[in-house]
C-alpha cells in the first residue's frame, strides 16, 4: 500500500492503494468513475482505454505506481457538455448499440484525432483496430470518425 | 370472445391518486383467456408499457424490456407517444422492476420487444388519448369530437383553445377507460416510423450510462467466483490463507457453483483467486473433448432420429431419381461473449434481498432469488440497469445466485462479477450441430426430395430432460429446417438430439443460425448441379412465397447481382425467415492464393413488416451481420477434457474494425404488423459468405467457421 497522486480530468486526487493494482480498479472502485469499462483485463479489448498524459492507454494493463503524478483523462472528462467533436459525431450517427465499448472507442479515437486531424479509412483502421465491439458498430464509429475529423 | 370483452376487463386499468395525475397500465390478460379469445395461440402476449403523465406535464414511459443495444427504449416510447398525441420532447423512460404479473412478461427475446406487443402499446397510447380529448371536451363543454391531441395539448379546434395534457391528468384519470380506443390511421403516425434519436445515446457517450458492473451501494464488498473449468467438476481444496493474505480479500469460501472470493475492490478478489490456488476435482466429463463429441454425434446421427416434418414419400424419391446428391455441414459451439462480462448487486437483509442487474429476465431473477433465499417473490426486488450486451447469454440467472449467495453469507451488499475467462468458460454455448441433408435430382436435375437431418444438443433437452424421454420432437432445434420455404415434391426433417455435460442456451437468432446455413448452402449446391443461376433455382422453388421472393428481388437489385467482379472475387446469396421477418443477404468477397480472404461487402434486404423505428432496424442488421461474420470466420468454442479451452479474446477472436465489410440495408415497404429486427439478419450471413467464395474459388465452404487453410489451392 502507497499513496499515489494522480490528476484525473484535471482534478488532483489521492489514493492509497497497493503498488500493483491497475489504473482500471482505481478509476471504477475507489474513486467511482464508471464510465471506463472492464472488458477483458489483459489488453484485449481496449474497453478501459484512457488517456495518460495525452496517450491513450489500457487502464487494465496500467499499475497505478507507473501512473503516479500522471495527468489522466477519462471519458468523464471529455468534455462537460457533450460538446467534444466525436461525442457530437457519435450522437449525429447514432453509433452506440449496448454503449458498452464505447466509452473506449471514443477515448481512442481521440487519440487518433489528436495525432491526425484528417485520418484516411486505413488510419482509422490502424488506429481503432484493437476496440473490440461485440454490437458490432463498426461502419458508424468508421463514418463518426470521418464526420468530427470535418468539424476539428 | 371478441377483442373489446377481453381488453375491457383484462387489458386496461386505470388509477388516480391524488396528484399523480393520469396512470395507465397495460396488463397482462390472464393467459387462459387470451387463448381462449384466439389471441394467444402460438407466442407469449407480452404487452409491456406504463404510461403516466403528471401535472407538470411530464410524459413517463416505463419500458418492461431490458435494453441491450436494440434501443427499445426508445421505440416502445415511441409507440405509446405516438398514439398519445404527445411531444417527444415530453417524454421520460423509466425502467421496470420486475415484477410477476403487472407488465405481463418482461422476458426480452425472441427479437419480439415490438412485434409481440405492438398492437397493445398502441392501445395503451390511444386509450389515454381518448380520456384527456374528453376531459378538455368536458371541461369546455364542448363535444369530444370537436377537440384533437397535438403535441402535448388538447386543442378544441374552432374556438383554438388548449390545454396541456399535464393540466388535463388528473380530470383524466377520473372517466372511465374506453373500452376500445380508436387507433389512429397509420398514414397519420408521426413517430412511428421515424428514426427518433435514441433515448440512451447521451449516456452512452460521456460515460453516464449505468450498467450493472457500474452499481456502487455504501458500504459494498466486490466479489468474483470461479467454478471448476470442467463442466459438473467441483472444488476440491483451496489455500485459504494465501487468499486472505492478498491486501483487500476479506474472505474466501465455497458456493454452490464454485469458490467465492470476497473483498474490499475488484482487484483483491482476482488476486485473492490467483493466490488461492483453487484444487478441482474434475468429474467424468474432463474424458470428453471436441472430437469425442463429433463422433458421439456422428454415431447417434445415423441411428434413430424424430420426425420433425414429412411431406410426400422421401424414400420412394431416392430409389426413382436420376442422382441422390448428399451432403454433411457443420457448425461449432460458440460463445456469446457479450462486452459487460456477467455480474450482478445483490443485498440480501432481514429476510429481503434487492438486486441490480443486466438481465433479459427480470422475472426470473426474482423468482431465481425467492426459491434461492426461501422467501416470497414479493420479498425480492429487481431493478434492471442497461446491458452491455444480452444476446440470449442474459436470458439465464445463473450468475444471480453467484451474488445472492455471498451476500446472504456476508450480510453485505455485494457485486460480484465473472473475469473474462470465467465469462467464457461458463456462457449456455450455441449448440454445435451436424446437418445431413440429401436431395433426389432427376436426369434433368430438377430436386424431387429434401431431406435435413438435424443433429444437435437440445436447449430444452438440457432444460427439462423429463419432457423428452419419450422421444418427443425439441421443435426449437428445427426451427428454421422444417420450414423451409422450398417448394419439394417430398420433405423430410428429422432432428436427433446429443445431448454432453456441455451447456447449450439461446444463441442469437438459435437454431436458425445452424440451420440456415444448412438449408442455404445446400439449396446453392442443388442450383449449381441444375447449372442454374442460384437466385433463379431458388425462385422455381418459391411459388408461393411472396416475401421471400420480396427480399430476394431487392436484395439481387441492390447488389448489382449481374454485374461482374474480378479476378479472385465472388458473390454468394442466401435468405431466411425467422422471428416474423424475412432477410435475404448478398455477400462479396475476395481470395488470394493463399487462401486468406475478405469478406468485402453485405447487401442486405429485410421484410419485418411495418418498420417502427428504420434506423434501429438498420443497427440491428448491421450488429447481426458482424456477430454473424465473427462465428462465419472467427470465434469457435472448442472443449478439451472437458472445459473450453478459449480463455480470453486473444483465444475467441471477434471481428474487428478493419475486417468490416462495407455493409447496405434496405428495408422493404410494407405495412404488414410488425416483425422482429435483432436476429433475423443472422441466419443468412454465413451461407451467404461461404456461397460467395464457392463463386471465387469453386470450393464448397460446409464447416465454420471458414478457415484460409480450408481453401488454398
Ligand atoms: S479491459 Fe483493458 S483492454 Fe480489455
Ligand atoms: S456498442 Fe455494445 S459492445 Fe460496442
Amino acid at each position: 500500500m502507497a499513496r499515489y497522486s494522480l490528476t484525473i480530468n484535471g482534478k488532483k486526487q489521492s489514493v492509497n492503494v497497493p503498488d500493483d493494482i491497475p489504473l482500471l480498479w482505481v478509476l471504477r472502485d475507489e474513486l467511482g468513475l464508471t464510465g471506463t469499462k472492464f472488458g477483458c483485463g489483459r489488453g484485449l479489448c481496449g474497453s478501459c482505454t484512457i488517456h495518460l498524459d495525452g496517450e491513450s492507454t489500457r487502464a487494465c494493463m496500467t499499475p497505478v505506481e507507473y501512473a503516479d503524478g500522471s495527468e489522466i483523462t477519462t471519458i468523464e472528462g471529455l468534455s462537460p457538455d457533450l460538446s467534444h467533436p466525436l461525442q457530437k459525431a457519435w450522437l449525429a450517427e447514432e453509433v452506440p448499440q449496448c454503449g458498452y465499448c464505447q466509452s473506449g472507442q471514443i477515448m481512442t479515437a481521440a487519440s487518433l484525432l489528436e495525432q491526425n486531424s484528417n485520418p484516411s479509412d486505413e488510419d482509422i483502421d490502424v488506429a481503432m483496430k484493437m476496440n473490440l465491439c461485440r454490437c458490432g458498430t463498426y461502419q458508424r464509429i468508421r463514418k463518426a470518425i470521418h464526420r468530427a475529423a470535418k468539424e476539428v | 370472445m371478441g377483442q373489446s370483452a377481453v381488453s375491457r376487463r383484462d387489458f386496461l386499468k386505470v388509477s388516480s391518486t391524488a396528484g399523480a395525475g393520469l396512470m395507465i397500465g397495460v396488463f397482462l390478460p390472464a393467459k387462459e383467456r387470451l387463448v381462449a379469445a384466439g389471441l394467444a395461440p402460438a407466442q407469449p402476449f407480452e404487452p409491456n408499457a406504463f404510461l403516466a403523465i403528471s401535472p407538470d406535464n411530464a410524459v413517463t414511459i416505463t419500458v418492461a424490456k431490458s435494453e441491450m443495444g436494440q434501443h427499445v427504449r426508445t421505440s416502445i416510447p415511441m409507440i405509446v407517444a405516438d398514439e398519445l398525441g404527445a411531444d417527444w420532447s415530453q417524454i421520460q423512460v423509466a425502467q421496470a422492476d420486475a415484477h410477476p404479473d403487472k407488465y405481463g412478461s418482461q422476458g426480452t427475446g425472441g427479437s419480439g420487444s415490438i412485434r409481440r406487443s405492438f398492437e397493445m402499446l398502441r392501445k395503451a397510447g390511444a386509450a389515454a388519448r381518448e380520456m384527456l380529448l374528453e376531459a378538455g371536451a368536458r371541461e369546455w363543454g364542448v363535444s369530444k369530437s370537436e377537440c384533437a391531441v397535438s403535441k402535448g395539448t388538447v386543442v378544441h379546434r374552432s374556438s383554438g383553445r388548449e390545454l396541456t395534457f399535464g393540466a388535463l391528468a388528473s380530470k383524466a384519470a377520473a372517466l372511465p377507460v374506453p373500452d376500445d380506443p380508436p387507433l389512429k390511421d397509420p398514414k397519420d403516425f408521426n413517430l412511428i416510423g421515424k428514426s427518433m434519436p435514441g433515448k440512451d445515446t447521451p449516456s452512452r457517450v460521456n460515460g453516464s450510462a449505468q450498467f450493472g458492473i457500474d452499481i456502487r451501494l455504501p458500504d459494498m464488498l466486490h466479489a468474483t467466483v470461479v467454478r471448476c473449468p470442467t463442466f459438473g467438476g467441483k472444488a476440491k481444496s483451496f489455500n485459504s490463507k494465501a487468499a486472505k493474505g492478498v491486501s483487500g480479500v476479506t474472505d474466501i469460501f465455497e458456493i454452490e457453483e464454485g469458490v467465492a472470493v470476497v473483498g474490499k475492490n475488484t482487484w483483491a478478489v482476482i488476486q485473492g483467486h490467483r493466490a488461492a490456488n483453487i484444487q478441482w476435482d474434475h468429474g467424468d466429463f474432463a474424458k470428453w473433448d471436441s472430437d469425442r463429441i463429433k463422433s458421439m454425434m456422428e454415431k447417434k446421427g445415423g441411428g434413430t432420429a424424430v420426425v420433425a416434418r414429412e411431406e410426400g414419400n422421401v424414400a420412394e424419391a431416392h430409389k426413382k431419381a436420376g442422382s441422390v446428391f448428399e451432403a454433411q455441414y457443420e457448425v461449432p459451439f460458440t460463445h456469446h461473449a457479450t462486452m459487460e462480462p456477467m455480474n450482478c448487486v445483490a443485498h440480501v437483509r432481514n429476510g429481503e434481498c434487492e438486486i441490480w442487474v443486466p438481465t433479459q429476465v427480470p422475472q426470473r431473477v426474482q423468482t431465481t432469488a425467492a426459491e434461492h433465499l426461501g422467501i416470497p417473490v414479493e420479498k425480492v426486488r429487481v431493478h434492471v440497469t442497461l446491458l452491455g450486451g444480452g444476446f440470449g447469454r442474459r436470458l439465464w440467472a445463473d450468475f444471480v445466485t453467484d451474488a445472492v449467495e455471498i451476500s446472504q453469507k456476508t450480510g453485505k451488499p455485494v457485486k460480484m462479477l465473472w473475469t473474462r475467462e470465467e465469462d467464457m468458460a461458463h456462457d449456455f454455448y450455441r449448440p454445435t450441430s451436424i446437418h445431413k441433408l440429401s436431395a433426389a435430382m432427376t436426369k434433368k436435375n430438377r430436386p424431387r426430395s429434401w431431406s435435413h437431418r438435424v443433429v444437435a444438443p437440445s436447449i430444452s433437452g438440457q432444460l427439462r430432460p423429463e419432457r423428452f424421454s419419450g422421444g418427443q420432437l425439441d421443435r426449437s432445434a428445427v426451427n428454421g429446417a422444417s420450414n423451409i420455404p422450398y417448394e419439394f415434391p417430398s420433405i423430410l426433417v428429422d432432428y436427433v438430439m446429443t445431448n454432453t455435460k456441455v451447456p447449450v442456451g439461446w444463441w442469437r437468432s438459435v437454431y436458425n443460425s445452424q440451420n440456415a446455413f444448412a438449408n442455404e448452402g445446400f439449396i446453392d449446391e442443388l442450383a449449381h448441379m441444375a447449372g442454374m443461376n442460384p437466385l433463379r433455382f431458388r425462385m422455381t422453388l418459391l411459388r408461393n412465397s411472396p416475401r421471400h421472393l420480396g427480399v430476394l428481388q431487392l436484395a439481387f437489385e441492390k447488389s448489382g447481382w449481374n454485374t461482374k467482379l474480378g479476378e479472385g472475387r465472388g458473390r454468394g446469396f442466401a435468405m431466411h425467415e425467422s422471428f416474423g421477418s424475412w432477410v435475404a443477404n448478398v455477400a462479396e468477397v475476395t481470395v488470394k492464393s493463399d487462401g486468406t480472404f475478405t469478406v468485402d461487402r453485405i447487401v442486405s434486404a429485410i421484410d419485418c413488416g411495418l418498420a417502427v423505428h428504420p434506423d434501429g432496424i438498420r443497427m440491428q442488421m448491421e450488429s447481426s451481420i458482424i456477430y454473424g461474420l465473427t462465428s462465419t470466420l472467427k470465434g469457435e468454442i472448442t472443449i478439451k477434457r472437458g472445459a473450453v479451452e478459449q480463455s480470453n479474446f486473444h483465444e475467441f477472436e471477434l471481428l474487428r474494425i478493419d475486417e468490416t465489410p462495407e455493409m447496405e440495408i434496405h428495408i422493404v415497404e410494407s405495412d404488414e404488423p410488425p416483425g422482429g429486427a435483432g436476429e433475423p439478419g443472422l441466419p443468412p450471413v454465413a451461407p451467404a459468405v461461404a456461397n460467395a467464395i464457392f463463386d471465387a474459388t469453386g470450393k464448397r465452404i460446409r464447416k465454420l467457421p471458414i478457415r484460409p487453410e480450408d481453401l488454398r489451392a
